[in-house]
């Protein structure tokens, strides 16, 4: 794999010469994965297409799932972390990370959001009718929320701070800052996704 | 505004926080309608909400518009490859709602207010990763 130099934090302030980082080589959208989510959006079409009980809460329960998993194991194990490696251990590990979750998080939050919609009208759960509809408002509410946080202030660091690290010269500067908002973020997203699983329990049980 | 680590060195217009107020004013009316649907919901309040989602949107735009300096290669480079991502996700939810027969003033709205969001989330990328270049 190649690799590229990133200046450390003080070069950039004039703090004397840069001491130079290793980078790997990285795709920002990695694009061997994007059959993948071909086949997952397909998989999706299908499954709506169909509407019967099995293949719905199937990809809503597996994306549901994966979509809190990721979000409170970044929020609350990977981030912290991430927040104390130096700068080189930082800068390989959001090389290898960061484009996957490119592909991963619009995926995931588009099959369960969408297979969701479909299952509750399948069931008959999205009715005014549905004694616990307030539970389901609430949930609409919590992915509201996580929305406005996530595509607002998440995915954009996350886009920039891999563009900044695909430039001959990289400003550390500038990944340092998107790296705190991405952490932050995510770990807002987190908290919020104890919101969901409370819903979402309570849904299950009746 | 910081200048002393090189970021930042254009006064750019609050584009991140306009563009996730326009994003929530839409969001709140994609919640209002997906609360009542499929049953009878009054469309008042949800035009109103993405009535202003669109205006903040467009009032966003034009204030980058008028920055010197900007990006603007960078932006659209990433703009328009955001645009395709999330103009699919829109889609996809636009299909569900088609799926379960939605028609009428509801459905106008809600593909109002999915092309808002599909138009929001690259402008909101697009500026993140411009400001910077």
């Amino acid at each position: 794999m190649a690799h590229a130099a990133v200046s450390a934090p003080g070069a950039a302030i004039g703090e004397g010469p840069p001491a130079a980082l290793e980078r790997p080589d990285f795709q920002i959208v990695p694009r061997a994965g994007l059959p993948i989510v071909a086949l997952v959006l397909a998989l999706l079409i299908a499954g709506i297409a169909v509407n019967e009980l099995w293949p719905l809460e199937f990809l809503h329960v597996v994306g549901g799932a994966a979509w809190t998993v990721i979000d409170l194991f970044l929020g609350f194990v990977l981030g912290p972390i991430m927040g104390k490696l130096s700068i080189p251990a930082r800068i390989e590990f959001t090389t290898r990370l960061m484009p996957k979750m490119v592909l991963i998080m619009p995926t995931v939050v588009t099959v369960t959001l969408a297979a969701g919609w479909q299952l509750s009208t399948h069931l008959g759960t999205n009715l005014t009718s549905y004694s616990l509809h307030g539970w389901v408002v609430a949930s609409f509410i919590v992915v509201a929320v996580m929305a406005v946080i996530a595509l607002g202030l998440l995915e954009p660091a996350n886009i920039a701070v891999l563009t900044e690290l695909k430039k001959p010269q990289p400003n550390p500067a500038v990944i340092e800052r998107l790296m705190k908002r991405f952490i932050y973020t995510a770990g807002a997203t987190g908290l919020m996704q104890i919101a969901t699983l409370v819903i979402m329990t309570k849904l299950a049980s009746g | 505004m910081s200048e002393r680590d090189g970021v930042d060195a254009v006064r750019l217009p609050p584009v991140t926080q306009l563009g996730m107020l326009s994003l929530g004013l839409v969001l709140v009316a994609g919640v209002y309608l997906s609360a009542h649907l499929p049953e009878h919901v009054s469309l008042g309040p949800a035009v109103a909400l993405l009535a202003a989602s669109a205006l903040v949107l467009a009032g966003n735009v034009l204030a980058l518009a008028r920055v010197h300096g900007f990006a603007w290669g960078r932006f659209l480079q990433v703009a328009r490859w955001a645009l395709l991502a999330y103009a699919i996700v829109a889609g996809m939810i636009e299909y569900v709602f088609l799926r379960n027969h939605t028609s009428g003033g509801p459905l106008v709205v809600l593909t109002l207010s999915l092309v808002v969001f599909a138009v929001n989330v690259p402008v909101l990328i697009a500026f993140t990763v411009a400001r910077y270049d």
